[in-house]
């Protein structure tokens, strides 16, 4: 028998390998935002065995909407990508520094 | 180790050296292609959480449409990797630590003492007849029809900001704007001149020109 806590533990797994690449991967843009999927991904995991295991289909419900939310949050960073690489030719985070933050 | 048990390892080592090759790989198109397998293998868990319309759903728009366009992105821009590898090996052990603390502390939480099978039983299966989309759009439609429909706005918003971001305007492109040609009047197309009435030349000097 699969328990609960085998997919948590898979969940968390994944969610600190997507940490780790976002602290090593820090200058690519585009692998930080493949970074947010996976975070993504490993947090709809949970949601799912939650709602697999209490009986709940609430669970699955909140994952369609963080399913619809994430597939507009990565279309609209790729464009924010696009237009950044056409203005500046480079996705170098180090070097997106014009607003002097 | 029954069949269930064997399935869900496989799936799950998968899923790990998925999402481990995505963080780590050195071309971007490679990580991409991984993480369309990471989330191919996180359908087949889903499907073993019985939770068959999401994982169809996860295919189909994050497989088919989400990472199409992360590879379009990817291969559009020409990227040169070399600074971009810049801090790989220096910030390797931080992020190491910091992932290796962080899921110390979270299999603390989420270990088997307090979510393992003796707190949370395995649920019974559902019968073959069973619709998981029929519950699912029961729920949706009934008690979520505001979120669903807020979902909806949303979608709508990023199909009109991603539009708008990425529209260029190109000066030297001949077209037609609608508003302008409605706004034209007469007084600004036409201009009246009055001439003077020239005398007829006379008979014999026009006839050469004819």
């Amino acid at each position: 028998m699969i328990s609960l806590s085998d997919f948590l533990v898979v969940g968390a797994l994944l969610f600190c390998l997507s940490v780790a690449g976002i602290f090593i991967n820090r200058k690519n843009m585009i692998v930080l935002l493949m970074a947010i999927e996976l975070m993504l991904l490993a947090v709809n995991l949970n949601f799912i065995a939650f709602a697999h295991y209490l009986g709940d289909v609430a669970g699955q419900v909140f994952v369609f909407f963080i399913l619809t939310v994430a597939a507009a949050e990565s279309a609209i960073g790729l464009a924010i990508l696009v237009v950044l690489f056409r203005n500046r030719r480079t996705i170098n985070v180090q070097q997106l520094d014009s607003l002097k933050g | 180790m029954s069949a269930e048990q064997a399935i869900f390892y496989f799936f799950s080592a998968v899923l790990v050296g998925a999402g481990a090759a995505v963080v780590t790989v050195r071309n971007p198109v490679h990580a991409a292609l991984f993480l369309v397998l990471a989330f191919f293998t996180s359908a087949a868990l889903w499907l073993l959480l019985e939770a068959e319309f999401l994982a169809v759903t996860l295919v189909l728009v994050y497989v088919g449409a989400v990472m199409v366009l992360f590879l379009f992105v990817v291969m559009m821009l020409d990227i040169n990797l070399v600074p971009l590898r810049e801090g790989f090996i220096r910030y390797l052990p931080v992020g190491v630590v910091v992932a290796v603390l962080m899921f110390v502390e979270m299999a603390l939480v989420v270990g088997s003492s307090y979510f393992g099978l003796e707190r949370f039983g395995s649920p019974p299966r559902h019968p073959a007849d069973y619709s998981n989309t029929k519950e699912l759009g029961g729920v949706l439609y009934t008690e979520y029809v505001y979120p669903f429909e807020i979902a909806a706005a949303v979608l709508v918003v990023a199909i009109i900001a991603a539009i708008a971001l990425t529209l260029r305007r190109r000066p030297d492109s001949k077209r037609q704007d609608p508003a302008r040609q409605v706004r034209v009047r007469r007084e600004g197309r036409v201009r009246l001149v009055s001439l003077p009435a020239a005398r007829r030349p006379a008979q014999g000097e026009g006839s050469s020109e004819s």
